[in-house]
């Protein structure tokens, strides 16, 4: 096993430089100069030399990109162009709120998942499967910031049980940062939960037809252990591939319902820094969204040799 | 081995059929029989002749389709449209199952040690504790070396005859007065086989299990039968003591199984195993007339008009539904 880790460690620096490059090298090939805009009224030769020459533009990329990687070894992700606060400040601000708000998503859609994709496999043919199919579909095939705005439409502006927008820290009041974040979350999470519903529902279809669901119902089991402690833990394999892959469509998700539902977080802070060609702060954005990936991965295979033991990586051969 | 004593198993007139979208599929059609205490009966025929339905059907355990009618009876209760929470109680207690399948009937993501012990928490309230140190003990019985270390491991790190009889100690963890195995040495190999039906027959003399054996095999039943069930299409043809059906068959289909398969006196290369034409038939319903008839060389205009009936022959309790029966000399069909 600290041989499967080491490995797969070593995987993810290797996949980690090699995006910190495909960044570095994406950003500057971005049109658009930072200097000019950042020059603002003054475009004089001079000023814009000025200005490359304080934030190091001058330079050929080689330099940059190792003075970069360099000042990153030790936590600094440099000066944000547009507003110069640092960049890690940003972050520390901004971090907390995608994470609270993509934990939140996940976990609703795979409760809400798994819950309607077993019922549906378990009721199949029945109303409560489709009404679960149903569901999936809308969850499929609705848009999410257009699900976010009659939200906000219905649940926030004219019923008022919601706040539209604004975010309250959750060391600051816990109650009412769930309050601004548990719609957010939920829309995000619905196309999410709509595919995690029909990965379930087909894997728990595979699975109560095999032969150890007939061998455990042999046993005398109870339908519900049958169901659980059999057919679903055999399918969560399916379930937990699924969610991995669906992992990089939720971050963009979420840029999307931070903006829609005024959520101050990362994709936001995204969003504004592209428009801005702020450097510093795409770079770091990028890198940290990379980063999650490649953790996210990491942790995603550790899960699978929890939950199947075929995968399980031992150092003794059985 | 007949025993005088009441049977622990009476299926009497037992069918059952299937809808399906091209209409129903009669899957048993009639079939009675009984079983012993500590008796070991076979049931033969081809695949599709409606044996593991009969099988699964004994615990209620073929899907809720099914139309199913008679009567089974364990110790005189009826399991036929018994109640499911009966049932629950019955199945893994008093009727254990052995599937053919080793690796894909035992759950690839519980130990072997779980997967026992699972049954003795339910039916006998065991604490996971208690029933994984019972599930050594059973690994040991079935015959797995280093049991103590075994239970922990996965299905897939078995083989295939160790998985097999984790199959076994699983089924006969609560000492089930029935066990039922369907087809436990198909997918094994001859050696592997041979062990693991020994380790049957000792759980006959050791618990005084009866078992009901499915197969196609003919050689596993001659290995460990006492008694034998010929089905074909749903029915039960032949029924007799072992030795008896295989020094005389007397059904025509019977006959046909045992010229096709080899024999030992019989030398390869210059005798040709006889093989049976055509295909077991798919029944909707089932008709007033032997079923065999149309694969059957003796058969004429009486065996397509009326079905025959199981009788006796000269007393014995040797029984064949045939309008024209093998004469008794011994294996007059196979030359």
């Amino acid at each position: 096993m600290a041989r499967y880790l080491l490995t797969r460690a070593w995987q993810s620096a290797l996949t980690l430089l090699l995006s910190t490059i495909v960044v570095f090298v994406g950003v500057r090939a971005l049109p658009g100069d930072p200097a000019l805009a950042l020059a603002g009224e003054d475009r004089s030769p001079e000023a814009l030399e000025a200005i490359r020459r304080h934030y190091g533009l001058d330079q050929p990329l080689p330099v940059q990109f190792a003075q970069y990687v360099e000042r990153m070894a030790q936590g600094d992700f440099g000066v944000s162009i547009r507003t110069g606060t640092p960049v890690s400040s940003m972050l520390t601000t901004a971090l907390p709120v995608t994470v609270e708000l993509s934990v939140l998503a996940i976990l609703i859609a795979s409760a809400l998942g798994v819950g309607a994709g077993v019922l549906a496999a378990v009721r199949r043919g029945r109303p409560a499967e489709w009404l679960a199919n149903g569901l999936a579909l809308v969850g499929l095939s609705v848009p999410h910031f257009w699900l976010g705005l009659l939200a906000i439409l219905y649940l926030s502006v004219a019923t008022g049980l919601f706040p539209a927008s604004g975010f309250v820290p959750i060391l600051e009041d816990p109650v009412d940062n769930l309050h601004h974040i548990i719609l957010p979350a939920v829309i995000l999470g619905t196309g999410l939960a709509a595919i995690i519903m029909r990965q379930t529902r087909s894997a728990m279809l595979d699975s109560l037809s095999s032969d150890y669901v007939r061998t455990a119902k042999a046993k005398g089991l109870r339908p519900r252990a049958v169901i659980t402690r059999h057919a679903l833990r055999n399918s969560l394999i399916v379930v937990v591939t699924v969610v991995g892959l669906q992992l990089g469509g939720l971050i963009s998700g979420a840029v999307v319902t931070e903006q829609i539902f005024g959520l101050p977080g990362f994709g936001k802070m995204t969003i504004d820094a592209v428009f801005q060609r702020d450097y510093p702060v795409i770079q770091a954005v990028v890198l940290l969204t990379a980063t999650a990936y490649i953790v996210i991965n990491f942790f995603v295979d550790l899960l699978y040799s929890v939950i199947d033991p075929r995968i399980r990586v031992t150092g003794d051969p059985a | 081995m007949t025993t005088p004593s009441a049977p622990v198993l009476e299926i009497r007139d037992l069918s059952v059929s299937f809808p399906t979208e091209t209409g129903t599929v009669s899957a048993v059609d009639g079939v009675s029989l009984d079983l012993a205490p500590g008796e070991i009966v076979g049931m033969v025929g081809e695949s599709g002749c409606g044996k593991s339905v009969t099988a699964m059907s004994i615990a209620g355990l073929l899907p809720g389709s099914a139309r199913i009618t008679g009567s089974v009876r364990l110790d005189g209760a009826e399991l036929v449209g018994a109640r499911e929470s009966a049932l629950r109680r019955v199945r893994g207690q008093e009727i254990a199952y052995i599937f053919q399948e080793p690796m894909t009937s035992l759950n690839p993501v519980l130990t072997v040690g779980r997967q026992i012990g699972e049954v003795l928490q339910v039916h006998e309230r065991m604490s996971r504790r208690a029933a994984r140190a019972r599930a050594v003990e059973l690994l040991t019985l079935v015959g797995i070396p280093s049991a103590a270390q075994r239970v922990d491991t996965y299905p897939h790190q078995l083989s295939g005859g160790m998985r097999q009889r984790v199959m076994i100690a699983m089924a006969v963890a609560c000492g089930p007065k029935v066990l039922v195995a369907d087809e436990p040495t198909t997918a094994l190999d001859v050696t592997v086989q041979a062990g693991i039906l020994q380790v049957l027959r000792d759980l006959r003399d050791r618990l005084g299990t009866s078992i009901l054996i499915i197969t196609h095999d003919l050689g596993v039943i001659a290995d460990i039968a006492d008694r034998v069930v010929v089905m074909y299409a749903g029915r039960v043809v032949e029924r007799a003591p072992v030795d008896d059906l295989f020094a005389r068959p007397r059904h025509r289909y019977t006959a046909g199984l045992l010229s096709a398969s080899p024999q030992p006196g019989r030398h390869a290369g210059t005798d040709r195993l006889t093989e049976i034409p055509g295909l077991v038939p798919v029944l909707s319903t089932q008709p007033d007339a032997c079923t065999f008839a149309d694969r059957c060389p003796a058969a004429d205009a009486t065996c397509r008009d009326a079905a025959p009936p199981l009788e006796g022959i000269g007393g014995t309790d040797h029984v064949a539904a045939c309008w024209h029966p093998c004469s008794t000399a011994p294996q007059e069909a196979t030359r």
